[in-house]
């Protein structure tokens, strides 16, 4: 088993959209404004739970220039996709603040808006639950996001614990986050002749219109050209159904729905709070013992959905007693999604930081640690490894980060004024690779055109994709023009789970390979062929994921406490690396979202109001520029021929995963003040007693 | 969003005349600050009265050796005026640790005196939010209170903080605004032109409806005045307002403080002139207990609020860490 020969993959072609992005002619869903488009206002329940007993549209009806208000009085009865958060306009039931219970469409945004805002629902209001109280009422779920079982173990980790010479017990809370992506979500929906033609903001074109088409069974068409970011949120939400709802009610014309900065903490998900329970035992040599992560997470009420955060604990460290468990506390808000990392991200924080927790107790270095309780195989369900590059990324990454000219005794630099440590974080992600897309290969004017309904959402897959089929053909990347980003082209799998690259890229290189096949080395002119995805057959032979560590050098002022990361290093073992910048800026730009999450990111819930209290950019804060200082990412070459043709993990979100540790860890090392709640801000250190030197 | 009328006018009394007329008008300066809660729906003024042809864009010299800033000069050609970097450092560097570089060339001098506060109920007109309307209570009691006042609030009352950077730099400066009311024109000490929130938390300055604020004026600069500067502390290294920050001058001969003005953001409904912590230090050693001694003084008074969701009895160190180090910073040892 070899992974393909590599010419153009590994080097670093220039991103293909790069100038149009740059010159502002890239078209964007909300680009796409046809004449006569009519704008769309949502109205929403300003209440968590209730229900509505009336709506009064007459004002807002009779304002000039309003073209249509809907509500559920009007809207057709959709078709079932299973996921309520689709049932819009379809009762008179209240999930969550923020919910679209109406919608004004009018030829103006200021008129639509305004309308909108006399649009009169009353609504019968019931008790909620918004905030999240880890000791309130949980349940156990029948499965986590990602559909692996909610609960795992082996051995008697009870006892375990209570017989290991050394235990760290330590609880670790990550709080709910937005994803904000630059673009918000928007939709333009034009219905024509029983057709619906789509625009959208997707990290999937034929997920979209599967969705669409289940709702509201018709012909459906989507395109997403370009995507301005998604990190899991750009999925099919309220807003899509509520624009298509809309434009059905005016043939003809194009209904755009562009949602605002505050609408995207009410309607296109987030990452849910969760609180960890983490119990460590081990050996005096620091083999451990027992791993156990109890985890205690939010769900929507109305829409279960929960972060999978002990899920990478079943794969990192080798124990013989080990335990993993997920109870999900309902809440009235919308539903969480997907975000970057979902479980690794949060779940990262509690095991890493407990590892370094437990380094401290047992006087021992945190990567020797990690080293010491390296599996051989995966420790839950006993598969080799494909590759496994945890233990050469800790070692080489030590030794760029300067690792062993620190001190490992915490409190002992002070320059300038503030304190100064270091830390490291680990964590993984899994290889996947979807089925169902399709590639299409045509020979014409002397190009290879190369079709599959992939997304570009800012990662690059349509300059990643060219090199990987001219590699597949063994041609140049001038050669090759990929078309992607529609439904008008084959099918392609969803932007997601780190498996884009993977999962297209094995289908257009099994494309190729029939391509040649057929027509060898000179076709002729409008000589095609077309391939599926195929299956990995190693798939169930061997465990596939993707590894880092990560370096964060920390400082903490020592009279304000304000913290702040000069330095951070992750070293990656991620097959191979297709093209080196865009996949470094893929990294990096993960590293940044760590930083940002272990330093400020937080949606706080005012549950007396049922909402996001501060939602806008000037409440919830993201890394600036100033926060950001060195940030180098680097990989091992590490040649796994088992992932796919390419020899390529995924790296749309190994990037994010270990970097809150690995900042906590160094947070510690730098004052001796352990902080297990993130976001990490300056109270911490100012209540902490131990911040003057 | 209201409809509303716009009005340019060309002389500064008819936008006087115009605003005065008419309660629902506002002053359109920038922008920056205005516009966004109009489209918040925070005010729907019935007409925006643009000040940008009728207050002036000058800094001038004035007969006392202090200089006139007009009500129009963008915050960052006050940044970056060389008599004004060289003369009052803690005026340049209090606008610089505020806003972004786009914002700061459009907003004004007198736009940013008259920013409203950046508390999160405030900005949302669906919560409660006394600033807003007096028939209502304070949603930041019990609520997110992170970045909440810690001195000068009354029980139940606003506890919003005033969010200028610049504001806290000129109450240290002991700067004067100069203001075209209906009935002529006055001039306001900058240390009483914010108020307390008292019974009355809609207003945050003594300014009545239609007045117009002029210009600024810098009293002529002292040795501790020219040894200023501005610190302010939030959660990440830029473009966020103040947790807490301070502007302090500071003049020591040997090793005794002669002359210190300490000015306090983020922690108040105004800029908070620290005049206990300045009596204190007066004639006493430049050393780190007696800087703290001094604000700790200053902070006797101060009631910060607990919340589920975030209190701020952080700011009281935090106060004193920003203050200490500032002052020591400025006697000549690290910051
Ligand atoms: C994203 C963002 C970040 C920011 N960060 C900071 C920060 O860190 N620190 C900081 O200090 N500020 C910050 N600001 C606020 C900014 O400084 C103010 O918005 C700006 O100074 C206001 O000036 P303007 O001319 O735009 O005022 P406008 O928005 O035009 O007006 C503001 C108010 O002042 C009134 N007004 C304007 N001119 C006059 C006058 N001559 N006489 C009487 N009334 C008048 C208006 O009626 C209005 O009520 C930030 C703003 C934004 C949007
Ligand atoms: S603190 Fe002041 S501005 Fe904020 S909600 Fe309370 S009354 Fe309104």
């Amino acid at each position: 088993m070899t992974t393909m020969d590599a010419r153009s993959m590994g080097a670093s072609v220039r991103r293909i959209e790069g100038p149009d992005k740059v010159t502002g002619t890239a078209t964007y869903a909300g680009d796409t404004v046809a004449d006569g488009t009519l704008v769309l206002h949502p109205v929403q329940a300003t209440v968590a739970r209730g229900e509505i007993t009336a709506i009064d549209t007459a004002v807002a009806e009779a304002l000039p220039g309003v073209v249509a208000v809907l509500t559920h009085r009007d809207a057709p009865t959709l078709g079932d996709t299973g996921d309520p958060e689709h049932r819009v306009l379809q009762g008179t039931t209240i999930h969550h603040r923020g919910q679209f219970v109406a919608a004004v469409l009018a030829e103006h945004a200021e008129v639509a808006a305004e309308a909108a805002g006399l649009v009169v629902v009353t609504v019968d209001e019931a008790p909620s639950t918004t905030g999240f109280d880890p000791d309130g009422e949980a349940y156990a779920p029948s499965a986590l996001a990602n559909g692996q079982p909610a609960d795992s173990g082996a051995g008697d980790p009870d006892a375990a614990l209570a017989a290991a010479p050394v235990v760290v017990r330590a609880s670790y809370a990550t709080p709910m986050e937005h994803h904000n992506p630059m673009e918000p979500h928007t939709t333009t929906a034009t219905w024509v002749d029983g057709r619906l033609e789509v625009f959208e903001a997707t990290q999937g074109v034929e997920s979209s219109r599967q969705t669409l088409a289940t709702l509201f069974d018709v012909e459906v068409v989507v395109h997403a050209s370009h995507v301005g970011g998604g990190f899991g949120s750009k999925g099919l939400h309220a807003g899509t159904v509520l624009a298509v709802l809309a434009a059905r009610t005016v043939p003809g014309r194009p209904v755009r729905f562009a949602l605002g900065r505050r609408q995207m903490f009410e309607a296109v998900g987030y990452r849910p709070a969760t609180l960890q329970h983490l119990s460590l035992g081990a050996s005096h040599d620091g083999r451990l013992e027992v791993v156990a992560h109890d985890v205690v997470g939010a769900t929507a009420r109305y829409k279960e959905f929960v972060e999978p955060a002990g899920g990478s604990t079943r794969s990192m460290y080798a124990a013989p007693h080990r335990r993993t468990s997920h109870r999900a506390v309902p809440l009235d808000l919308d539903g969480p999604t997907y975000m970057r990392g979902p479980g690794e991200a949060p779940g990262s924080f509690g095991l890493e930081c407990a590892m370094d927790e437990l380094a401290v107790a047992l006087d021992l270095d945190p990567i020797e640690l990690r080293v010491r309780n390296e599996p051989e195989v995966h420790p839950e369900n006993g598969l080799p490894f494909s590759s496994r590059g945890l233990v050469e990324c800790l070692r080489t990454g030590a030794e760029r980060f300067g690792w062993s000219s620190w001190d490992r005794a915490p409190r002992r630099r002070l320059v300038d004024g503030w304190w100064h440590g270091v830390g490291v974080g680990c964590g993984t992600f899994p290889t996947l690779r979807f089925p169902g897309s399709t590639a299409e290969i045509t020979f014409t004017g002397g190009r290879y055109v190369v079709a599959i309904g992939a997304a570009d959402i800012g990662q690059g897959a349509r300059t990643v994709l060219t090199q990987i089929a001219a590699d597949a053909l063994g041609v140049d990347v001038t050669a090759i023009a990929v078309e992607i980003g529609s439904t008008q082209v084959p099918v392609g799998s969803i932007a997601g789970g780190s498996a884009g690259t993977a999962s297209w890229g094995s289908t257009v290189v099994e494309a190729a390979d029939r391509f040649r096949d057929k027509y060898g080395e000179n076709p002729d002119d409008g000589d095609h062929a077309d391939a599926a995805t195929p299956d990995n057959p190693w798939a169930g032979e061997y465990a596939m994921a993707a590894y880092v560590a990560q370096f964060a050098e920390v400082a903490v002022h020592a009279d304000t406490g304000e913290i702040r990361v000069p330095r951070l290093l992750g070293m990656f073992g991620v097959g191979r690396i297709l093209n080196p910048t865009l996949g470094r800026s893929q990294l990096q730009g993960g590293m940044v979202w760590g930083l940002s999450m272990a330093l400020h990111e937080e949606s706080v819930v005012d549950p007396r109001f049922g909402e996001v209290i501060n939602h806008d950019f000037a409440g919830y804060h993201v890394a600036s520029n100033a926060d950001v200082r060195r940030v180098e990412a680097e990989w091992i070459d590490e040649d796994d021929p088992y992932v796919n043709p390419m020899g390529a993990k995924g790296i749309g979100e190994i990037g994010i995963v270990g970097v809150a540790a690995a900042i906590a860890n160094a947070a510690y090392h730098a004052t001796g003040v352990r902080v297990r709640s993130l976001p990490i801000t300056c109270d911490d250190f100012l209540t902490s007693g131990l911040l003057s030197p | 969003m209201k409809p509303f009328t716009y009005a340019r006018p060309a002389v500064a009394s008819e936008a006087v005349t115009t605003l005065a007329a008419d309660p629902d008008a506002r002053f359109l300066a920038g922008g920056t600050n205005l516009l966004d809660h109009l489209k918040l729906g925070v005010v729907e003024p019935s007409q925006l009265v643009d000040v940008s042809r009728v207050t002036g864009t000058a800094i001038e010299e004035l007969a006392d050796g202090g200089l006139r800033i007009d009500a129009g000069v963008p915050n960052s050609d006050l940044a970056a005026d060389a008599r004004v970097r060289e003369r009052y450092p803690a005026v340049a560097a209090a606008i610089l640790a505020g806003a972004s570089g786009q914002l700061r060339n459009m907003a004004s001098t007198g736009g940013n005196l008259l920013q409203r506060t950046r508390c999160a109920y405030f900005a949302d007109p669906t919560t409660p939010c006394t600033k807003r309307d007096l028939s209502q209570g304070c949603s930041a009691r019990g609520g997110w209170a992170r970045y909440h006042a810690v001195l000068g609030t009354a029980a139940d009352g606003c506890i919003a903080t005033h969010p200028s950077d610049l504001a806290v730099a000129l109450v240290a400066l002991d700067a004067q605004v100069q203001v075209l009311g209906p009935d002529g024109a006055r001039t306001i000490p900058i240390g009483e032109f914010h108020r307390l929130p008292g019974d009355d938390p809609t207003r945050d300055t003594v300014l009545a409806h239609g007045d117009l604020v002029t210009a600024v004026d810098l009293p002529a600069t002292t040795p501790a005045v020219r040894n200023s500067t501005y610190r302010k502390v939030r959660d990440r290294a830029s473009y966020a307002f103040a947790l807490v920050s301070a502007a302090v001058a500071l003049e020591v001969a040997d090793g005794t403080v002669v002359d210190v003005r300490i000015a306090l953001g983020g922690v108040a409904h105004k800029p908070w002139r620290a005049t206990t912590a300045e009596a204190t230090l007066r004639g006493r050693p430049a050393t780190d207990d007696e800087f703290r001694a001094a604000i700790a003084a200053e902070l006797d008074a101060a009631a910060p609020v607990d919340s589920p969701l975030g209190g701020n009895a952080f700011k009281i160190p935090l106060v004193t860490g920003t203050v200490v180090s500032t002052l020591r910073a400025l006697a000549g040892g690290a910051a």
